[in-house]
């Protein structure tokens, strides 16, 4: 699974709050919490951010509640991937669960910028600053995982396995 | 090497006699919990999954506690798609307004969890069950719909801190005081994947509802799970009230533990953390004038906050620039507390009292934030627009602080009113 796409850059600490605020919880419609992703800190991110795009940021990100609505929030906007140098425990499992790519690489969420264009090949681990021309390599998630978020989420990944979908 | 006590009722529950740090092992689960937000979530996966019918009906608890009574149309077509589902899947512990409480008060009071068991819960201060002896841990809508399907879960073993307690806490320090000055000490990631594992001969001076809302807050230092030794004020709190086996578990002596972090109860301060981050701690300020107090929450919502809070209101009047808000955890401490008089006491003073919701700690509803305003709250997260309009500024403390403040206008602790 290869990704392509413009950062968007945060700091460290992004909390659950303000990737969605817990005043759009009253629904779980994916379209209706992307509207308003991000805007407690970047209010123009749900219009800026393209099809493909990748956050990069800080340590700990995600942080806080344990609302699945945060990752989907982030997916449903368009973001193909999330570049951190650490990410907050249970954002991180349901990032998986909602198939959201994720990849932890503290030089690389160091060192590009916003608006740097980056590619990144999930199976290898390997970032591509285009921008700046340099490389950088996660350690890429096994195969269950990469399965995982290739199926679009865990309970898609059961389906598939047995077959239930067919 | 021996085990920590988490890894230990990780190892029970995986059918394993031994663990370690790292691991990959799968866990039976004593109970799989979620509410009003996050389990529509879970029954939109679970319904995707095509699985026909949930694998244990009476070991899943669905509390509608966030934003109810239900705060607008959305919200209350969240809870009927709830409440149908608990329906139709026969699920036992179904709690609508008029039973429900704030769930982390009510699951421990209603004896649904207790010492040895192992629980998921698709919100985030599931890891408060530690108190009583328990692996508790927040996970994801996803994950708990995988759990009503298998009443299994998947775990990575966590490495632990040590956090070693001695003394006795002063007058008008709290556990909250407690939990607040460890995050300030270690910071919002200091636990990040770990357990904290709280120890020490302080243990034994703790009250249950200290402990609580210290194990409430574990998650503020991005610990998988906060966990207390069972001792005799464990088992007395769940004699008659638990209604399984408890199973008391006890980190090995030999135990491995990533670092120790030795705390004198006794040297500490009323604590409060400051906007916009719970590790950004203080003991000292110049003058807050504040807006709102809120108490109550999964934190500070049980009957010692509240004796707390009536004893600093008592034959007192809240500041006329401050709407005091409080808000008893579960219908059963609302009626602890209007037998009490602490009712009573709330209304003589100005208080306003709420019936059991999350509402206003997580912005919902029951006393929003305009801009620019600044709230004491005893709640757990003080981060940006949390309560409100994006510009408000949220100070977490104790009950005796955030009453105390409520009085005087500003932020000040209970010793100086």
């Amino acid at each position: 699974m290869s990704i392509h796409g413009t950062v968007h850059r945060y700091g460290n600490d992004v909390d659950t709050d303000v990737i969605i605020p817990a005043r759009y919880l009253n629904t779980s419609r994916s379209e209706e919490l992307a509207a308003h992703c991000m805007e407690d800190i970047d209010p123009s991110f749900p219009q800026r951010v393209n099809k493909g795009d990748v956050i990069v940021a800080g340590e700990n990100f995600g942080c806080g509640s344990s609302r699945e609505h945060a990752p989907l929030a982030i997916k449903a906007c368009g973001v193909s991937l999330v570049i951190a140098k650490t990410f907050a425990r249970i954002f991180y499992r349901n990032a998986i669960n909602i198939g959201l790519a994720i990849l932890e690489c503290p030089q690389a969420a160091e060192e590009i910028k916003a608006g740097d264009v980056v590619s990144c090949d999930l199976d290898s681990g390997v970032i591509v600053d285009e921008t700046t021309g340099k490389s950088y390599r996660a350690q890429p998630f096994p195969p269950f995982i990469r399965r995982i978020i290739e199926a679009g989420g865990l309970l898609n990944s059961l389906k598939q396995e047995t077959g239930r979908n067919k | 090497m021996g085990m920590t006590m988490t890894q230990k009722i990780l190892a029970a529950h995986a059918g394993l006699e031994h663990v370690e740090a790292g691991q990959l092992i799968e866990a039976q689960l004593d109970l799989v919990l979620a509410n009003d937000i996050t389990a529509p979530v879970a029954i939109r996966e679970f319904e995707r999954s095509g699985a026909a019918s949930v694998c244990c009906p009476d070991k899943i608890c669905l509390v509608m506690d966030h934003f109810t009574p239900n705060k607008d149309i959305k919200a209350a077509c969240q809870v009927k798609a709830t409440r149908d589902f608990a329906r139709a899947q026969h699920i036992s512990h179904f709690y609508d307004v008029g039973k429900m409480g704030i769930e982390h008060a009510l699951l421990p009071e209603q004896g649904l969890v207790g010492a040895g068991d192992c629980v998921i819960g698709a919100d985030s201060h599931t890891c408060t069950y530690g108190a009583l002896g328990a692996f508790s841990t927040g996970v994801g809508s996803t994950d708990m719909a995988a759990g009503m399907i298998t009443q299994k879960c998947w775990f990575k073993v966590p490495s632990a801190i040590r956090i070693l307690l001695h003394g006795s806490l002063p007058c008008f320090v709290t556990g909250k005081d407690l939990i607040l000055h460890l995050i300030g000490l270690i910071g919002v990631d200091g636990a990040l994947y770990r357990s904290l594992e709280f120890t020490g001969d302080g243990v034994a001076s703790l009250s249950m509802d200290d402990r609580f809302t210290v194990c409430n807050m574990a998650i503020e230092a991005g610990a998988k799970n906060g966990i207390f030794p069972v001792d005799e004020k464990t088992l007395d709190y769940l004699s008659g009230r638990f209604r399984r086996e408890a199973t008391i578990y006890q980190a090995d002596t030999d135990a491995e533990y990533e670092r120790t972090i030795e705390i004198d109860l006794s040297r500490l301060a009323p604590t409060v953390a400051f906007p916009h981050l719970p590790e950004n701690t203080r003991t000292q300020w110049d003058e807050i004038p504040i807006q709102q107090a809120v108490i109550g929450s999964c934190t500070n919502g049980r009957l010692s906050d509240l004796r707390q809070a009536a004893e600093i209101l008592s034959g007192r009047e809240v500041h006329r620039d401050v709407r005091c808000i409080i808000i008893p955890a579960t219908q059963q401490i609302y009626l602890d507390a209007l037998k009490e008089g602490l009712i009573e006491t709330f209304l003589h003073a100005g208080a306003v009292v709420s019936t059991p919701t999350c509402g206003p700690c997580l912005g919902g509803h029951m006393g929003i934030l305009a801009d620019g305003e600044r709230c004491v709250s005893t709640t757990n997260r003080n981060f940006v627009g949390r309560m409100g309009h994006v510009s408000s500024e949220i100070y977490l403390a104790s009950p005796y602080t955030a009453a105390a403040s409520a009085v005087a206008g500003r932020l000040i602790t209970a010793k100086e009113i």
